[in-house]
């Protein structure tokens, strides 16, 4: 099938095209040059935003905790509900979307490639389960691999090598994207109701410490050739004066950096940029985690911003569940996934005019956009922790609009507006920028070839926003921006119209991409010997069973991996 | 205006029917009354397809108009949904979730209403001749966001988790209640005439109970506090009998105020030795 979208103004930041006036031609799923004019479908873009369809990279759509979220919350379903359409599944949403509900919104907003940031290898299969009911997006997802027991045995032995190996393996049996660490070392001492405090903290019972983990995890990384850098949810996460461990995090990898690239994700990064010795004196760290990246370029971040709204949180870090628990006295749970990891769900209520809630709205702003470099930077909510992503339309026009951001700090807290740094920042983002925020530099951060720009040879996903830039001023008309990116013009997947003014068209099976890690040798047996034996002394599940065979996937797309190793 | 609305037949399938509010039908020809949406089961119909409507015109005229249903809409829920203003008077038997987040405004049901009747009701008054289902006044399951205001009273009898999370309001009941009356409550007032399953109060954290009835027992974690010859039930309305009162829950920290009808319960004189 062939398409031809006429005259829209593209944005295309990894093809360096900037709002020019251009046709976009596709043909069997793939952006090509030019199409049979004749014979193609034509879409009229005249006077509209063609983007890259967005990117993703932090968003938990699917497993074993959203699924538990789901449960433990009806309350947040029954007001927003989906019907059925001739061509759409009913669903419910709120902050925890079903899987079909969860596909169609993202499609409508234009998205069209979501990762799942968290997924505890043991509930592998019930993850890709959902995944491959997730409707129209691409999607991966990340094993979490920081207090995996082989890991921290591995490092703790000094074996880099044999740890790649193994986590190569568990790549695969995962169908896994990236290497996610969550809280590196805390989770493990979360098993004896501990925690760490500090990157130099002692894990019990392995005698490792979370730098070393973070580290040793980086090179793993590298020897693997991964796209994706590790994908860090830091030490001493939600509490106040943590940006100072966020700061030694990223200082602790510096030396691994080769070429300016990056070499880890800080991810959620408005939850770790806290100042302050407690609640009461709570600030935002944004501007000093802000220069220490304008002054480094081996970091990326996303920012996890805040928005006013009742959500539920949910993470792989047991312990910072139970402290929100705590905090809020909320309905919780916690969990803890045998060798591997811990998982927790609190639901939670971002007030305007509560002053810790307030701040941490502004820090997720003020990261944005105090960090020079937009690739470093990408959008997202930590969906569900921060707030839905629906609510990016949002978040997009206060990054593109100060007046937006002036309406806004109007009504939260008083004393957070008086302290927030946003009426001193005019910083206006464009289109070039948003771009980047939402779907070029998350694309280029996960090392996805075919995503996130509309080269030759690209996937054809496109996502077309009735918003015109020669007309009208984003920072002026913040309205029309969000009414624009709440519903897409047009969103095109793999070369097909599945959106049309914000209503689905067309029911479609997205893929979900893994890693196929080729290693130099093949060292299955010796690592299958050594694991079956582990997994008839620890798991509760058989070694046979716990891989994730590829046919177990709806739409499988591995993608080739050559390591070092 | 007066709307009166007749049922065309007996309803087998769940009509979903927030429409029916007097904040809707205000400013409406009767014509556009019956063009409003409604759901029957998963079809979604035109009211005037599902009831007969008339209107007349009232003789003193009020703000917004009347609503009255004649016959049984046991199946008809939401009936009155987040209702501001006016008022609507059901002859007969009303469905779940009437009056759900109403504000204000006046609901008479002369019958029987399914759960959820006041369901997370901000203010207003809804009044039952019959009985009322579960959870009256409590919020939607695993929502913790309880009555913040108005009243309901019910002359019969009702079903188990009246007022839960309650944080305002009154809810005077007139028969017997279920288990679990104000469960998880955090203000405002219970009453309940006659008599009262096990478990009144359960992690209760503040605001009142009080039993005129028979109690199967009083949980452990509340804890006595003495006993009142009078309790006021609200302004204007008081209960002349020697009363226990308890608080608690203390598994919760709670200062919610228990009180139970000495007469009824001779089997709860065993805590008079602590007083």
């Amino acid at each position: 099938m062939e398409l031809l979208i006429r005259n829209g103004f593209v944005f295309d930041p990894i093809n360096g095209v900037n709002g020019e006036k251009m046709d976009i031609a596709v043909k069997d799923g793939k952006i090509v040059d030019k199409v049979n004019e004749s014979r193609a479908k034509t879409i009229d873009a005249t006077g509209m935003v063609v983007m890259p369809g967005g990117v993703d990279i932090h968003s938990h759509i699917a497993g074993g905790k959203v699924n538990a979220g789901r449960l433990l919350r009806p309350e947040d379903h029954f007001k927003d509900v989906e019907r059925k359409t001739a061509v759409t599944r009913s669903g419910v949403g709120y902050s925890i979307p079903s899987t079909f509900t969860t596909g169609y919104r993202y499609a409508r907003m234009g998205w069209t490639t979501v990762m799942d940031p968290a997924m505890p290898p043991l509930e592998a299969k019930h993850t890709h389960e959902e995944l491959s009911d997730t409707p129209i997006i691409d999607k991966a997802s990340y094993p979490l691999l920081g207090d995996w027991w082989f890991v921290l045995e591995y490092l703790r032995d000094g074996k880099i090598e044999e740890c790649a190996r193994h986590v190569a393996w568990m790549i695969k049996a995962t169908k896994g994207y990236a290497i996610k660490v969550v809280n590196p070392g805390g989770l493990e001492a979360w098993g004896y109701g501990r925690n760490v405090e500090s990157l130099d903290d002692p894990v019990p019972c392995f005698g490792i410490t979370p730098r070393e983990i973070i580290r040793g995890l980086c090179k793993v990384n590298k020897l693997l050739h991964l796209p994706h850098t590790i994908h860090l949810h830091t030490n001493n996460l939600g509490k106040p004066g943590n940006y100072l461990t966020a700061l030694e995090t990223m200082r602790c990898v510096e030396d691994l950096a080769e070429n300016g690239k990056p070499v880890i994700h800080i991810t959620h990064c408005q939850f770790c940029a806290f100042k302050g010795d407690d609640w009461r004196t709570f600030q935002s760290g944004a501007e000093e985690i802000a220069n220490y990246v304008n002054a480094h370029s081996h970091v990326t971040l996303d920012m996890g911003q805040v928005i006013f709204t009742d959500t539920t949180t949910m993470t792989a870090d047991g312990p910072f569940q139970y402290t929100l628990y705590t905090l809020t006295g909320n309905k919780w749970t916690n969990h803890d996934v045998e060798t591997e990891t811990s998982a927790g769900i609190v639901p939670f209520h971002y007030k305007r005019k509560s002053y810790v809630h307030a701040t941490q709205w502004s820090i997720g702003l003020e990261l944005a956009l105090l960090i020079k470099d937009p690739w470093k930077i990408m959008m997202t909510t930590d969906h569900p922790n921060g707030g839905p992503f629906t609510a990016y339309p949002r978040i997009i026009a206060w990054l593109m609009s100060r007046k937006a951001r002036e309406a806004t700090l109007r009504k939260i807290n008083p004393k957070a507006r008086s302290r927030s740094l946003l009426p001193s920042i005019s910083r206006e983002l464009d289109f070039y920028e948003i771009a980047i925020v939402t779907r070029a530099g998350q694309a280029k951060a996960l090392g996805l070839k075919n995503k996130g720009h509309l080269g030759v040879g690209a996937d054809a996903d496109i996502a077309i926003y009735n918003f015109n830039p020669e007309t009208m001023d984003p920072a002026k008309n913040y309205r029309a921006v969000r009414r624009a990116f709440k519903r897409a013009a047009y969103t095109i997947k793999g070369g097909q119209v599945v959106v049309k003014d914000g209503e689905v068209l067309k029911h479609m099976d997205g893929a979900t991409m893994w890693l196929d890690v080729q290693l130099c040798e093949p060292c299955e047996i010796e690592l299958n010997e050594n694991l079956k034996r582990r997994f008839k002394e620890y798991w509760t599940v058989e070694f046979e069973n716990y891989p994730v065979s590829e046919d177990y996937l709806a739409v499988s797309h591995p993608i080739p991996v050559k390591a070092d190793v | 205006m007066i709307v009166n609305l007749y049922p065309l037949k007996e309803f087998k399938l769940p009509v979903i029917a927030e429409c029916i509010n007097p904040e809707v039908f205000k400013g409406k020809s009767i014509e556009e009354i019956g063009r409003l949406e409604v759901w029957e089961g998963n079809k979604q119909r035109r009211l005037n397809e599902l009831f007969k409507l008339e209107a007349e015109e009232a003789e003193s005229s009020p703000e917004a108009p009347v609503i009255t249903i004649h016959g049984d809409v046991s199946r008809v829920r939401r009936i009155g949904a987040g209702m501001k203003n006016g008022e609507i008077v059901v002859k007969g038997d009303a469905g779940m979730h009437l009056g759900e987040e109403m504000r204000d405004g006046k609901i008479t049901v002369y019958g029987n209403v399914l759960g959820w009747a006041g369901s997370m009701m901000r203010g207003g008054t809804i009044e039952v001749h019959g009985n009322a289902g579960d959870y009256l006044g409590a919020p939607y399951r695993g929502s913790t966001e309880g009555m913040k205001g108005g009243k309901i009273i019910v002359h019969g009898n009702v079903g188990r988790e009246a007022g839960a999370h309650m944080k305002k309001g009154i809810i005077k009941i007139y028969g017997c209640a279920g288990q679990f009356v104000g469960f998880r409550m955090k203000g405002g007032t219970i009453y309940v005439q006659k008599d009262c399953e096990a478990r009144v109060g359960a992690c209760m954290v503040d605001g009142t109970i009080i039993v005129g009835g028979c109690v199967e027992s009083v949980l452990p974690s509340f804890t006595i506090e003495g006993l009142r010859k009078r309790v006021k039930i609200e302004e204007g309305e008081v209960v002349e009998a020697p009363f226990y009162l308890f608080t608690g829950d203390l598994t919760e920290n709670g200062r919610g105020r228990l009180f139970v009808a000495k007469g009824p319960n001779p089997h709860l004189s065993h805590y008079e030795k602590f007083l």
